[in-house]
């Protein structure tokens, strides 16, 4: 009991961070990850090209080694960045390539008729990415894309090696200072549990909302 | 001599090697019903959806009310905004009716309406209420295309395209999607956009609709334009053996 007294603050504290890391990360990596599917879905050969390059190199590394050279290589090249910002653009990063195949896949879902049907009344690319191809891909790449967030909560504890106060960080800082492993742990894993269980309830819900009319019922 | 509505003067398409249509020459009259029909596989869509230049032709020339689309000039391509300009005027109809499934017939309707002409919500959507009445759905204006049968599904997308007030309507089998008993009531919207004087190409493989409803029947095989004429001509004296082969094949397959 007196461990929680003396620990919980910090632990709160470090939930906090995870879940600021996790949504941000979450956020911008999704954001990347559509960016860069829509360019390969209208760029140039070349520019498609570079693309899966950067697919290929950042889904074949592991993240831990992407920080390390984002942290410490970073300064290199002029790049430094604290902690917390390196943290951030580290899981977008890591991120977006999962999230821009998941959105290709979802594109390639939407019927080519439905597309047709709007370029034939006028409207503009730009009109027709956001009014039908996304909300119609999100039939296919909702579940995925849910399913993705869910595994990046549990890569925000890499954050704790380059000293963002995450909760992996004071977990490790508890343990360290009074050894009880055991307990530290199994406080970690019932923060990520809960923090797991409400994304998915949420996202459930949020995906019963968003597919309503475009999931057959029969 | 009338003016026509659409100008195909030798357009040849091709598939990689496979020469889609051959030196394909139609005028389609305004103001008047053309059908197009044909063996499955001769083209007939991938002429129609030229006329729109959701299919590019490689070669020749179609002019929309005179204007040539698809390109400024031979080999050179239009661009985005023009096209656009030009489909504007060009309803279609597809097989498949390609509702957009997360929107309400409505809002289906109102879409084209809001995003490209700019016209503020409230009178798109009092626009779009008019334009689904016209294909007698004024009762099922807020179901999704999920909730409706496939000849409501067909005059919603009939709708969509009508709202937009174009010059020119191209319909790509329009019925064949759907059931027999369903088929009357997309025909009859049909009919009357045609008594109206709406200048229509129709795709079709109801040659009772080419027979009382058009007024001129074209007919292709093999990427080519056999014939155009009158239906009477066409469908009852037709002198091309390869169209007296397609309307036999067609009376037995139609025979019990
Ligand atoms: N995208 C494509 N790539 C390659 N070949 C195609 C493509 N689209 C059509 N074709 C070919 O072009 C020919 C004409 O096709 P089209 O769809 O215009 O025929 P159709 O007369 O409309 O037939 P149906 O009555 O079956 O609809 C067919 O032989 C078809 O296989
Ligand atoms: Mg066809």
């Amino acid at each position: 009991m007196d461990l929680l007294q003396q620990y919980g603050p910090a632990l709160l504290r470090g939930f906090g961070f995870t879940v600021l890391c996790w949504a941000l990360g979450t956020i911008f990596g999704m954001g990347l990850g559509l960016l860069i599917a829509l360019l390969r879905h209208y760029g140039p050969r070349w520019l498609c090209w570079i693309l899966q390059v950067y697919i290929e190199v950042i889904r074949g590394t592991p993240f831990l080694v992407q920080l390390f050279v984002l942290y410490y290589g970073g300064p290199l090249i002029g790049l430094r960045l604290d902690a917390l910002p390196a943290g951030l653009l580290g899981l977008t990063i890591y991120g977006s390539p999962y999230f821009a195949e998941i959105f290709r896949a979802g594109f390639r879902a939407v019927p080519l008729g439905q597309l047709e049907a709007a370029r034939a009344i006028g409207m503009t690319e730009a009109s027709i990415v956001r009014r039908i191809l996304l909300p119609l891909s999100m039939v296919s790449a909702l579940p995925a894309l849910i399913n993705f967030s869910i595994i990046l909560t549990k890569e925000t504890v890499i954050l704790s090696i380059i000293t963002v106060p995450e909760l992996m960080y004071q977990v490790s800082r508890m343990s360290a200072e009074t050894f009880r492993y055991v307990e530290a742990n199994l406080v970690l894993a019932l923060f990520f549990w809960g923090l797991v269980e409400t994304i998915s309830r949420l996202g459930r819900r949020f995906e019963a909302r968003v597919t309503k009319h475009l999931i057959e019922r029969t | 001599m009338q003016a026509s509505a659409v100008e195909i003067q030798k357009v040849n398409k091709y598939y990689g090697p496979f020469h889609a249509l051959k030196d394909v020459d139609l005028s389609v009259p305004a103001g008047k019903v053309t059908c197009l029909i044909g063996p499955s596989g001769s083209g007939k869509s991938t002429l129609l959806r030229c006329m729109n230049f959701l299919e590019e032709y490689d070669s020749g020339e179609i002019r929309i009310d005179g204007r040539l689309i698809g390109y400024d000039a031979p080999g050179r391509k239009m661009g985005g905004r023009a096209l656009r300009e030009m489909r504007r005027s060009i309803g279609m109809v597809f097989q498949q009716f390609n509702l957009w499934p997360h929107m309400s017939a409505r809002e289906n309707v109102a879409e084209g309406l809001l995003r490209v002409r700019g016209l503020p919500k409230a009178e798109a959507s009092a626009r779009a209420a008019d334009a689904l009445a016209k294909v007698g759905l004024a009762d099922k204006m807020d179901n999704h295309p999920s909730r409706l049968s496939g000849g409501q599904q067909q005059r919603v997308a009939i709708a969509r395209a009508i709202a937009m007030e174009p010059r020119l309507m191209l319909f790509d089998e329009p019925t064949s999607a759907l059931d027999p008993e369903l088929v009357g009531e997309v025909l009859t919207v049909m009919k009357t956009l045609a008594s109206e004087g709406m200048t229509m190409v129709v795709v079709t493989h109801e040659m009772g609709f080419a027979a009382h409803v058009a007024d001129r029947v074209a007919f292709m095989e093999r990427g080519e334009l056999v014939a155009a004429d009158t239906p009477d001509r066409i469908l009852h004296q037709p002198q091309d053996p390869r169209i007296q082969s397609f309307l036999r094949t067609y009376h037995e397959r139609n025979s019990f």
